[in-house]
């Protein structure tokens, strides 16, 4: 079967150099900084893709060029065979933006608190032009919000009677309003605490079952990727380093970086563990170091390591960008 | 000698709609050396408590119960100057954010520098001296240079690094770490936590750590308290609460964590939220959302018990503790 979405060598350069009048008398260069350099990946329909990866790795740039708030500097996105950022440009833009929705966040940010929740839910359908007949709008209002867990009486309240978990809910409602296939959440259940947290993964995965629902997930908490995705995709300064099943990269994790991560989560079991976390931290992406970027911090690193950026190649069901690996000395 | 004691603490917000209690009888203590855990979701009053034993409760909230006493001295009621030379002489504050805690506009080293001096009598070159063998403890490379930089030159973990240096600097037997890695990333806050508890076990100073995340609680602490709705449900040794946990609460939220073993297709949901503070239940507070309530939940509210190894504020365990 062929994949849902496919991104192909996606790349995101944001131009970060000072105004040009300071680049003309203070003799500064133009100054780039690569979000997002070469990812590819596949998610087939009804499954989910986690993307993991530590504060300034590009997971959310990745969400934002999946739903079109960029556009990608190099690389496409291919949803359902066509050309996502051909068609975003197009006249059918509205169609597949429908198809395509975003949950975010922060839940406090992403719901306007002067609007009433079923205006909130009901935007995209308005918006759209789906169903114009009032009737019919709370009806379908009602639907979503009863299939996210909330009763039809909360559409007439404010986002700040809910709580965050509530909030998120809303979210979740607001997104899934236009039917969508496929939904890119970025970091959905960071803002919440562990128990609301499993309140809104098990909507979701309730969600995925019976709507068929593709999704992307972010999150820099890898227990929670573990638990909601099928394919994990671990990210490094805008690179993707690993990417394989989740029962492969969880029990055989092979490039140095993903077992670093999977070793520095704190973990229940093992009360008072001592260990020795990896030094450093991640290098200023403005001024990546050469070669592959993780070589600073990692113990296999040699010549090549800094001077050769590997690529993302097929090593014993993992695909993993690294040269220790891919010549077999880790 | 216990080196810190909180006994039957409470603290209330009057408000326009009548007073909010927000901490409700707290009662534990700390040992020299040890380290505390006090975990629990937002808004049960973890962080609360740090701040009124660092006497920072913002007002108008304030201490309306109970004493804290702290090497057999009250310090809830010391006067503000009394308190404030206390604070950073014998407990040391580490906040979650270190770009807030730091001065932007002054060097590191000049705040490390303040800091010694106004609790130490030490001339400049020692205060100088002292500052830069802190920074190097805390894992700072070239700390006599970085000594003259200014916060925003730092990255977040190195900030932190300087923020634990400045609660270390006088030498505090008693550190309150409120979320002290939770604006890090995972592979920094690894190094921070080994950081804090290696620098703390060297210098004898027990810890209060307080946190949402009970991965950092397993790792770090000797005992743990967990907190609902401003209120302490249970207290025991960190592997006793996390394996078997007596109260239901702790149970239902050690469920619902992710697990990175097992594949579960459904994680354990506690219904419902946590109460807000104007509308706590009678009794036990957690009974509207208890799947074990007994009748008595409703109505009488449990105190600290014992529960086998652990302490627990549940009914579940009254014929136990009776027979105990």
């Amino acid at each position: 079967m062929k994949a849902l979405v496919q991104a192909l060598d996606l790349a995101m350069t944001f131009d970060v150099s000072p105004p040009w009048l300071n680049r003309v008398v203070e003799g500064k260069p133009r100054q780039l900084l690569h979000a997002v350099d070469g990812v590819s990946f596949e998610i087939e329909k009804g499954k989910t893709l986690g993307l993991v990866g530590e504060s300034g790795c590009g997971k959310s740039t990745v969400a934002r060029l999946l739903v079109g708030l960029y556009e990608p500097t190099r690389g496409s996105l291919m949803f359902d065979n066509q050309d996502a950022h051909a068609v975003y440009k197009g006249p059918e833009s509205a169609r597949l933006r429908r198809r395509i929705q975003m949950i975010f966040q922060d839940p406090y940010a992403s719901l306007n608190p002067r609007w009433r929740v079923e205006d909130v839910v009901g935007e995209p359908l308005k918006e759209h032009g789906l169903i114009s007949d009032p009737l019919q709008m709370k009806e379908r209002v009602d639907d979503l919000l009863q299939s996210v867990g909330l009763s039809p009486l909360d559409g007439a309240k404010y986002p700040h009677q809910f709580s965050g978990g509530q909030r998120q809910r809303i979210s979740i409602a607001r997104a899934l309003a236009t039917d969508p296939e496929f939904l890119v959440c970025d970091e959905p259940t960071s803002a919440l605490d562990v128990s609301v947290q499993a309140q809104v993964l098990n909507i979701m995965k309730d969600l995925q079952r019976t709507l068929g629902l593709t999704y992307l997930f972010i999150s820099h908490n890898l227990a929670v990727v573990r638990h909601m995705s099928d394919q994990v995709g671990v990210m490094y300064l805008g690179c993707l380093v690993e990417l394989a099943d989740k029962q492969t990269l969880f029990a055989n994790p092979r490039h140095p970086y993903t077992r670093m991560l999977l070793d520095a989560i704190p973990k229940l079991h093992d009360t008072g563990r001592a260990r020795t976390p990896v030094q450093g931290e991640v290098p200023n992406p403005l001024n990546p170091p050469s070669g592959c970027t993780f070589n600073p911090r990692c113990s296999l690193a040699n010549d090549r390591c800094r001077s050769e950026r590997p690529i993302l190649l097929d090593v014993g069901g993992n695909r993993v960008a690294c040269h220790a690996v891919q010549e077999g000395r880790a | 000698m216990t080196l810190l004691q909180v006994n039957h603490l409470v603290v209330e917000f009057p408000s326009r709609h009548g007073t909010l209690r927000a901490l409700d009888d707290i009662s534990f203590d700390i040992e020299p050396g040890e380290i505390l855990g006090v975990v629990g979701e937002s808004g049960a009053g973890k962080s609360l408590t740090g701040a009124a034993i660092v006497g920072l409760l913002d007002p108008p909230g304030r201490i309306v119960g109970g004493q804290i006493v702290l090497e057999g001295q009250r310090i809830d009621t010391l006067p503000h100057e009394q308190m404030r030379h206390l604070r950073g002489r014998k407990i040391g504050a580490i906040f979650q954010d270190p770009l807030t805690s730091l001065n932007p506009l002054y060097t590191v080293g000049r705040q490390l520098i303040e800091t010694i001096q106004m609790h130490l009598p030490v001339s400049d070159r020692e205060a100088r001296a002292r500052a830069i063998a802190l920074l190097q403890d805390t894992g700072i490379s070239a700390a006599e240079q970085r000594l003259d930089n200014y916060p925003h030159q730092f990255s977040g973990g190195m900030r932190q690094r300087v923020v634990i240096a400045l609660a270390l600097a006088a030498e505090p037997k008693l550190i309150v770490a409120d979320e002290p890695t939770t604006a890090l990333d995972v592979s920094i806050q690894a190094q921070i936590i080994m950081l804090l508890k290696t620098i703390c076990k060297e210098r004898g100073a027990a810890v209060m750590l307080i946190t949402h995340d009970m991965g950092v609680i397993a790792e770090t602490c000797d005992r743990v308290a967990v907190m609902y709705a401003g209120r302490m449900v249970e207290m025991g040794p960190v592997h006793e609460v996390i394996h078997h946990p007596a109260h239901p609460y702790t149970a239902g939220l050690m469920a619902a964590i992710p697990d990175m073993t097992a594949d579960h297709e459904h994680l354990h949901q506690i219904d419902g939220a946590m109460p807000r503070l104007n509308a706590i239940p009678a009794g036990c507070a957690f009974n509207p959302r208890c799947p074990r309530a007994l009748a008595r939940c409703t109505s009488d509210r449990p105190d600290l018990m014992s529960a086998g190894v652990t302490r627990a504020a549940c009914w579940l365990h009254e014929s136990v503790a009776t027979v105990a």
